[in-house]
């Protein structure tokens, strides 16, 4: 289905990644958000409240970040494509909502723009750290999309396109971006709305006594509903039967959660995508995602004009990952060195599909800064000179971390 | 011995039999309730059922279109009412009815959003949503069922419960003054606020039937007795020795000032309508607001 032209804001800006994300929900067909100012992620609030009347669209201001992410499940549930907005201490609070929504499968969006934490951390800065929390936030079992985005132009894109995911599998799509490409500045081109493609929400269109809203498909995503529309839903966040009754046994909760964490599983291959770039023939293979795979271009680089065969794979979706691909990869180069900012989330992954094939080297960084990209070229060197197979993952000592802890630098606000 | 007599009595007998066994397949309340969740996890002398029967027969009489009514719910004994309920019925997670609520509501302002829940779910966990909503004064009909405790987890001690009553914790009598529920909606701007006991079935069922017709935020208190939890712990009897209680001690003053709403450990009760007013509604602001805001440039 082509976007609706209202939502869709055509022509060349000049705006920062929020924004660019504000923009892309509108026309992804987006009609409501809630959120809760939090920086750095209040420009992508404003934007949409901003541009939101044009489409027909409300932004609402709840009282907080639980009230937020409620209120965005129950716009899900009364018809319309929604999203939330947040950071840091926002997330947390979303955790247990979020779980309610993937639990009664849910379509819905969310933007993190990452920043420094725990806790308040550094409201301005930028962070990586939530990345396992995205994927296991709330509590029991359930899958999730994450992807990220790198460029204020992917931000528009790639918003789109998490839309569209939500609908396709009726789950929780997080964005998880970062203060660095939610802040950064830089041209975005938005295309005619009859040159952007989006996902209907797939109704259940049948009498109503036969709707049952937990029902799959043969792609184990069942039939969405809306209220108000005699179907009489029964949504519960207790573990449900495809009527959504609440059950109790454990025959019925095993059917709800293996279906719930294999429609994601199962079709991962549809969802995922990589951006690789310089793999084959290469002897290191650089891991990263968001601000941090920008980083790493610049490192890479460095690293070829010294000589070495080094390779990039982007994760543009990080959850679910690509386990297979990376296995793969692990049986033709030395090692896989995956900068991120945070002291080690997305690399246990990474060393828990090498099966000791490869080494694996995190390039750790303690956020409210982007790596050094030197720190990444040194990282592939030393990951090339080691001769022997290493258990786990090796942590490589930056030079911030040489300077702080063993360089007498001297802190100073 | 079989006489023609006999025969035709055992046959009128046995029509009654059948006919009583066909009333009691169908319920009046059929269409209203899901049948096939029944029984309910209700205690005997529970007043919950009594607060869902009130509600039923306040759609019947506000002749509202039932494909049109979500049911709100969180968690606690009154969460489940959303599940019994034949209506698009949402079991939310504790506290945020009024989040989802006000969700459904304003992405689609055609819908009549109820909450139906008790009073640690709106007004201990959620009473921040309670006043926010009140506040913008989102267009729902909010029912809290007070019943002084949380009696799901087994009676512990609620905001709501009576200064100096008893609860599992609080053994030496509860040290903490309880809201005022009418005075919290009132002040926070909620368009129609009124109390009732579960004994006044026939007045809790008008306010009912007034706050769903009623365009904004409206509150209807209904106090209920926990016969499990509140009455045993504090040795006030059963559910029928409490509405035994309601009966003597319900003082009825309709418009009184919510100030003086205050309830007491076993002190008389106020109850009415106390609130009844107009203000625009968040939808009609919004609506109305970014309507004009199209033709200018921002």
């Amino acid at each position: 289905m082509k976007a609706d032209p209202k939502g869709v804001l055509t022509g060349t800006h000049y705006i920062d990644g929020d924004v660019a994300s504000g923009y892309g929900a509108l026309a992804a067909g987006c009609r409501f958000i809630a959120g809760y100012p939090i920086t750095p992620s209040t420009e992508a609030a404003e934007a949409f409240a901003r541009v939101a009347p044009r489409a027909g669209a409300i932004f609402i201001q709840m009282e907080d970040e639980l009230a937020s992410m409620a209120a965005v499940v129950g716009g899900a549930w009364a018809g319309v494509k929604t999203m939330t907005i947040t950071s840091g201490p926002g997330y947390s609070l979303m955790q247990e909502n979020i779980g309610f929504g993937a639990s009664l499968e849910t379509p819905f969006v969310l933007l993190n723009i990452q920043r420094g934490g725990p806790s308040t951390g550094v409201p301005t800065k930028t962070g990586q750290a939530d990345m396992m929390q995205s994927r296991w936030g709330s509590h029991g079992d359930y899958e999730v999309i994450a992807i990220s985005p790198d460029s204020p132009q992917e931000m528009f894109d790639y918003t789109v396109k998490a839309f569209n995911l939500a609908e396709k599998y009726r789950c929780p799509v997080m964005i998880m971006s970062d203060e660095c490409v939610g802040h950064m500045t830089e041209k975005v081109v938005i295309p005619p709305a009859d040159q952007l493609e989006v996902e209907p929400r797939r109704y259940y269109s049948g009498p109503p006594e036969g709707y049952q809203p937990y029902k799959p498909d043969p792609d184990l995503v069942p039939k969405m509903a809306k209220a108000g529309d005699g179907l009489k839903l029964y949504i519960s966040g207790l573990v449900h039967d495809e009527r959504g009754y609440p059950v109790a046994a454990e025959e019925f909760k095993t059917i709800y959660v293996r279906r719930l964490v294999d429609k994601i599983r199962l079709n991962k291959n549809k969802i995922i995508e990589l951006k690789e770039e310089g793999v084959d023939n290469a002897d290191i293979v650089v891991v990263s995602y968001g601000i941090s795979s920008r980083v790493a271009v610049k490192g890479v680089e460095m690293a070829r004009e010294k000589g070495y065969k080094v390779g990039t794979l982007r994760l543009v979706t990080v959850w679910p990952f690509p386990d297979e691909r990376i296995q793969e990869l692990s049986s033709k180069v030395k090692a896989f060195v995956v900068p991120e900012i945070n002291y080690g989330q997305v690399v246990y992954d990474v060393a828990r599909c090498t099966h000791g094939k490869a080494n694996v080297v995190l390039v750790p960084h303690g956020g409210a800064g982007v790596h050094n990209p030197k720190d990444i070229t040194d990282a592939i060197e030393y990951a090339l000179k080691q001769e022997k197979r290493i258990e786990g993952v090796v942590e490589f000592k930056t030079r911030l971390e040489k300077l702080v802890f063993e360089g007498g630098m001297k802190l100073k606000e | 011995m079989d006489t023609q007599e006999t025969a035709q009595k055992k046959i009128q007998t046995a029509k009654a039999a059948k006919d009583l066994a066909q009333m009691n397949d169908i319920h009046p309340m059929d269409d209203f309730i899901r049948m096939d969740r029944m029984p309910h996890i209700w205690c005997p002398g529970c007043g919950i059922g009594i607060a869902v029967t009130a509600f039923a027969a306040a759609l019947e009489k506000a002749q509202i279109d039932l494909n049109k009514v979500s049911i709100v719910s969180g968690i606690g004994c009154t969460g489940r009412v959303a599940g019994y309920v034949k209506l698009d019925s949402f079991h939310t997670t504790h506290g945020r009815p009024i989040a989802y609520a006000t969700g459904i509501q304003v992405a689609n302002p055609d819908m009549k959003v109820v909450v139906f829940s008790g009073d640690g779910d709106l007004i201990a966990i959620g009473g921040n949503h309670f006043i926010h909503a009140a506040r913008r004064n989102i267009n729902m009909l909010v029912v809290c069922v007070n019943n002084f405790i949380y009696a799901m987890t087994g009676g512990q001690v609620a905001p709501t419960t009576p200064l100096a009553a008893y609860a599992t914790t609080s053994p030496f009598g509860c040290v903490e003054p309880p809201f005022n529920i009418p005075y919290i909606a009132d002040s926070a701007g909620a368009v129609y606020v009124a109390r009732w006991t579960t004994l006044h079935v026939r007045r809790l069922m008008n306010a009912m039937t007034e706050g769903l017709q009623k365009n904004g935020f409206s509150v209807v208190e209904a106090i209920s007795p926990c016969a499990m939890y509140y009455s045993r712990i504090n040795r006030l009897g059963d559910g029928l020795d409490m509405m035994n209680f309601y009966h003597d001690n319900v003082e009825i003053r309709h418009g009184e000032d919510t100030k003086n709403l205050d309830i007491g450990f076993q002190t008389k009760i106020i109850c009415g309508k106390f609130v009844d007013r107009e203000r625009p509604t968040y939808m009609e602001r919004y609506s109305q607001w970014s309507e004009a805001a199209k033709g200018a440039k921002r």
